[in-house]
């Protein structure tokens, strides 16, 4: 390391730490999409076996060079702009909803030392970052001058509003018994309990504590992305495609790639706020950043088998679901955890 | 000029221009979009003063929900530019007025301090949390305050309900209990036909 990074002074001289980040920033945003291209092959093979069909298998070897398939048709199509739609704004929507889903992952740490920057507000950082994301969908949906396009656009709006607070109200409680704002901090909380001194580490994590806002968290993160069943932005059957429908080519792409990479930061900080990150399970494996990625493969694939379980939920009742079922049970599970951190029984010193 | 002057001026041309096309754009959205951006610039340029608490709240709050339903409702309303144009004369100088106010007030905040990077002088130590230090404040020596401003908001929102309510209407509802409870055999009955033979 020591020699990388004289090696490194030595030609770049002092912009290298500028360098330095750039090559940071590329190996997690490489990885990252990656990931989000094998994501798709993934969840139509899976989605394939659980409903007895195989899924993609010409293109490649068990159609493993699918996603790249897919990539190259998408960036040879043609990008249509429709003739009456606000060109500046239908180009820049795309790129509104895929810079989000990109800075978000500057502070999410891959163990104790792998992050990028350990901000000390990294929780609220992620929540202003990803809250930013939505302009892409409104934005999109009214330059493309299409009734489709638009009421996708309100129907994701609204909903994203309305399950941000959920979200946000079960954050607050992991960061009430973190006390702190910061993942690597949220993580090294969890080290510690009953549970993890007699080894068995997985019962001592966010999880079981904060049961109920774990479910919530999981929930909105699923109604948050317009995944099924709430992906009523998009729902085929009435709004033929949503917010996305104008759009063509590497466009289209993107908003693809904004889901997808969404996708996997809620399935990383679920993991970091309630699944305890990068902590072994039991105490007699060492910690490591293959338990990180294995915890957020586990909650894909929750998304994936969510997409082929259930039906889309009607908007009233999605609504419904966000303001009359999962605000409440975060305020009563808010003073329930105010009141167990300061009563002889808590489990936070 | 270092990294640090550099950046505020780039911010800071950014904001002025923002904020000037605002009020200058003829459509309305795309004045939202820029007081959209002036807000996050803003966040920039506090991140700049290490208020980092104060940066990522304004981007949370204006730029991920206030806006956002400010956005919902502007690109939803038929605005008719010219009918908003007509009184401009009319309100020139009571708007003259208060905008000389509000130039003053910045000029005597601003001060001797015109033209220098403000985050030199409010160098925060390192290892002190931006946040806890403004909740601890909040909490202790503000607390009044601060429950009478939540106070006023939650006054403000019952207001807006009451404001908006218009009463009850027939609409068809649902009871999702009912729905949820809902067996198959309360909805469909299996008959038993006898085969027909000729």
């Amino acid at each position: 390391m020591d020699a990388l990074m004289n090696f490194g002074q030595g030609i770049f001289g002092g912009v290298w730490p500028a360098v330095w980040i750039l090559i940071k920033i590329v190996l997690i945003v490489a990885p990252l999409m990656l990931g989000v291209a094998y994501l798709t092959l993934v969840e139509r093979k899976v989605i394939g076996y659980m409903q007895v069909r195989i899924g993609p298998n010409r293109v490649g070897p068990w159609g493993l060079i699918q996603p790249i398939a897919d990539g190259l048709k998408l960036l040879f199509k043609e990008i249509i702009i429709p003739g009456r739609s606000s060109k500046g704004i239908f180009i820049i929507a795309p790129m509104l909803a895929i810079a989000p889903a990109l800075a978000a992952w500057a502070v999410v740490p891959f163990s104790d030392t792998l992050v990028l920057a350990n901000i000390d507000a990294s929780l609220l950082y992620i929540m202003a970052i990803t809250s930013i994301g939505v302009y892409g969908i409104i934005l999109s949906g009214w330059a493309s001058n299409s009734k489709y396009a638009f009421l996708g656009a309100m129907r994701s709006a609204a909903q994203m509003v309305s399950y941000e607070i959920a979200m946000g109200f079960s954050l607050i409680c992991v960061l009430m018994i973190s006390n702190s704002l910061n993942l690597v901090e949220i993580v090294n909380v969890q080290k510690q309990g009953n549970f993890a001194s007699m080894g068995l580490n997985f019962l001592s994590w966010n999880w079981l504590p904060l049961l109920p806002m774990f479910i919530v968290y999981l929930i909105s993160g699923t109604a948050e992305l317009n995944r099924a069943p709430f992906d009523v932005a998009e729902g085929e059957s009435e709004i033929v495609a949503g917010f996305h429908i104008e759009y063509s080519g590497m466009a289209f792409a993107l908003f693809f790639l904004a889901e997808y990479a969404n996708m996997i930061l809620v399935a990383a900080l679920t993991s970091i706020m309630f699944l305890g990150g990068w902590l072994s399970p039991v105490g007699f494996l060492p910690d490591g950043i293959i338990w990180l990625l294995a915890k957020i493969s586990f909650i894909l694939l929750l998304f994936l088998w969510f997409r082929a379980t259930f039906p889309r939920y009607r908007y009233d009742q999605l609504m419904r679901l966000g303001w009359k079922v999962f605000i409440p049970i975060c305020l009563v599970w808010l003073v329930v955890v105010g009141v167990w951190m300061m009563s002889p029984f808590t489990l936070w010193k | 000029m270092d990294i640090q002057t550099f950046v505020f001026f780039f911010l800071s041309a950014i904001l002025v221009f923002a904020s000037l096309r605002v009020i200058t754009a003829r459509n309305p959205v795309h004045a939202a979009l820029h007081l959209i951006l002036a807000f996050f610039t803003c966040g920039g340029i506090w991140a700049l003063l290490q208020a980092e608490f104060l940066a990522i709240a304004i981007i949370l709050v204006y730029v991920g929900a206030v806006m956002v339903l400010f956005l919902f409702v502007v690109m939803m309303l038929d605005i008719n530019m010219d009918r908003i144009r007509e009184g401009f004369w009319s309100y020139l100088p009571l708007g003259a007025i208060l905008g000389l106010l509000m130039v003053m007030e910045m000029g005597l905040v601003l001060g001797s301090k015109y033209f220098q990077v403000p985050a030199a002088e409010a160098m925060v130590p390192a290892g002190v949390s931006n946040t806890k230090s403004i909740g601890a404040l909040m909490f202790t020596d503000f607390v009044y305050p601060f429950e009478l401003a939540s106070l006023v908001l939650l006054v403000g929102m019952i207001a807006a309900i009451v404001l908006t309510h218009r009463g009850s209407k027939k609409s068809k509802y649902t009871n999702p209990n009912q729905q949820v409870f809902v067996k198959a055999k309360d909805r469909i009955r299996v008959l038993q036909m006898p085969v027909e033979k000729d």
